[in-house]
């Protein structure tokens, strides 16, 4: 066994890049889905307990929090695609850097639809 | 290599001559290659349920300010949002909790710790794809106890 930290040898680009940003929002949207199922179980205690603590969250702060999340989420879904067709298409391998351009270009597109519209709901007041 | 040690080789007979060529012979079996297959797989299935999910959620109407037990209610009366967030919440938790197993094998390298993180992490997998599992069952949308003017419209109807 190496004695060096499994995880740090990775030396490159774009590929090392977008596997720590896959591996990262991957975690993160685990954690957030433990709490979340949580949260959404208290629609079983009753509707106020439900309705008392999603009103916590109706706040800026936690607006933005989704914001991050669905950014975290549009970027390992679309990374999650370029990996497979890294995988399972024969020209993968020799696309996978146009490819990760492609998925910055959706993810922009896909946030430039969504922020907007989120942030109206979180600060529009109402 | 001396020379009766090369004729020792030539001469050993081939088990099973007409056996296809394997290149692993162990029989640890094939797990990671199954979870390899179905992280892809669910990964698929993940983006259309959660992309729905979210639209529907945060996009649609009123978006986050829409979210309250009525929400909730109006969605998990019907059969087809039910069967939605159930197979959400199993893959997601399937997706997830493998994705973690991987990440747990790479970096925690002292064979107690692992193991205690495997443990905490497989524990959280069932303890929370069951209730989630058991709230979507159970649910009700018109408990009998509770301010009419929390529920969903259908309720006094
Ligand atoms: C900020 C973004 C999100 C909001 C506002 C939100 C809101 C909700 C709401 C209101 C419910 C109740 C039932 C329903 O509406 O279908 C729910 C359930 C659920 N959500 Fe989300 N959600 C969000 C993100 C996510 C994400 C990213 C995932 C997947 C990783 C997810 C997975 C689930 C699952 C599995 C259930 C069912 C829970 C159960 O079985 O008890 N949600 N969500
Ligand atoms: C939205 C649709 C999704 C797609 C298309 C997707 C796709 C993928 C793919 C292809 C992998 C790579 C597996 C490998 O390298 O063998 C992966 C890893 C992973 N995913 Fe997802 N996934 C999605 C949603 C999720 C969700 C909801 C979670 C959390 C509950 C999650 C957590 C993870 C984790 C923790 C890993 C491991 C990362 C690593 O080993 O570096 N993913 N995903």
């Amino acid at each position: 066994m190496p004695s060096a930290p499994a995880g740090t040898l990775y030396r490159g680009r774009e590929g090392m890049w977008s596997w720590v940003a896959h591996r990262v929002t991957g975690v993160l949207i685990f954690f957030f889905l433990l709490v979340h199922v949580l949260d959404t179980s208290l629609v079983r205690v009753s509707p106020e307990a439900y309705n008392a603590v999603i009103g916590t969250y109706k706040n800026p702060i936690m607006g933005l929090g989704e914001a991050g999340l669905v950014a975290a989420i549009v970027f390992h879904a679309f990374n999650g695609i370029r990996l497979m067709l890294v995988d399972f298409w024969s020209k993968g391998t020799r696309y996978h850097r146009v490819m990760l351009w492609v998925v910055m270009g959706l993810f922009v597109v896909t946030m430039a639809g969504f922020l907007p519209r989120h942030l109206m709901h979180v600060f529009g007041g109402e | 290599m001396t020379t009766t040690q090369t004729q020792a080789a030539a001469q050993l007979p081939i088990e099973n001559p007409g056996e296809a060529y394997k290149r692993r012979k162990t029989t640890r079996g094939n797990f990671e290659l199954y979870s390899w297959v179905f992280m892809r797989a669910s990964g698929v299935v993940l983006l259309v349920l959660i992309f729905v999910h979210l639209f529907v959620n945060l996009v649609a109407g009123e978006g986050i300010t829409a979210i309250d037990f009525g929400f909730v209610a109006g969605k998990w009366a019907s059969p087809f949002w039910q069967v939605i967030d159930l197979v959400m919440l199993w893959l997601a938790m399937l997706h997830g909790t493998n994705g973690m197993r991987t990440i747990v094998n790479d970096y925690a390298e002292r064979d107690g710790l692992r193991m205690w993180l495997k443990i905490a992490l497989y524990t959280a997998f069932v303890v929370v794809t069951v209730l989630g599992t058991l709230v979507i069952f159970t649910f009700d949308p018109c408990p009998a106890d509770a301010p009419a003017n929390l529920l969903p419209s259908f309720c006094t109807a």
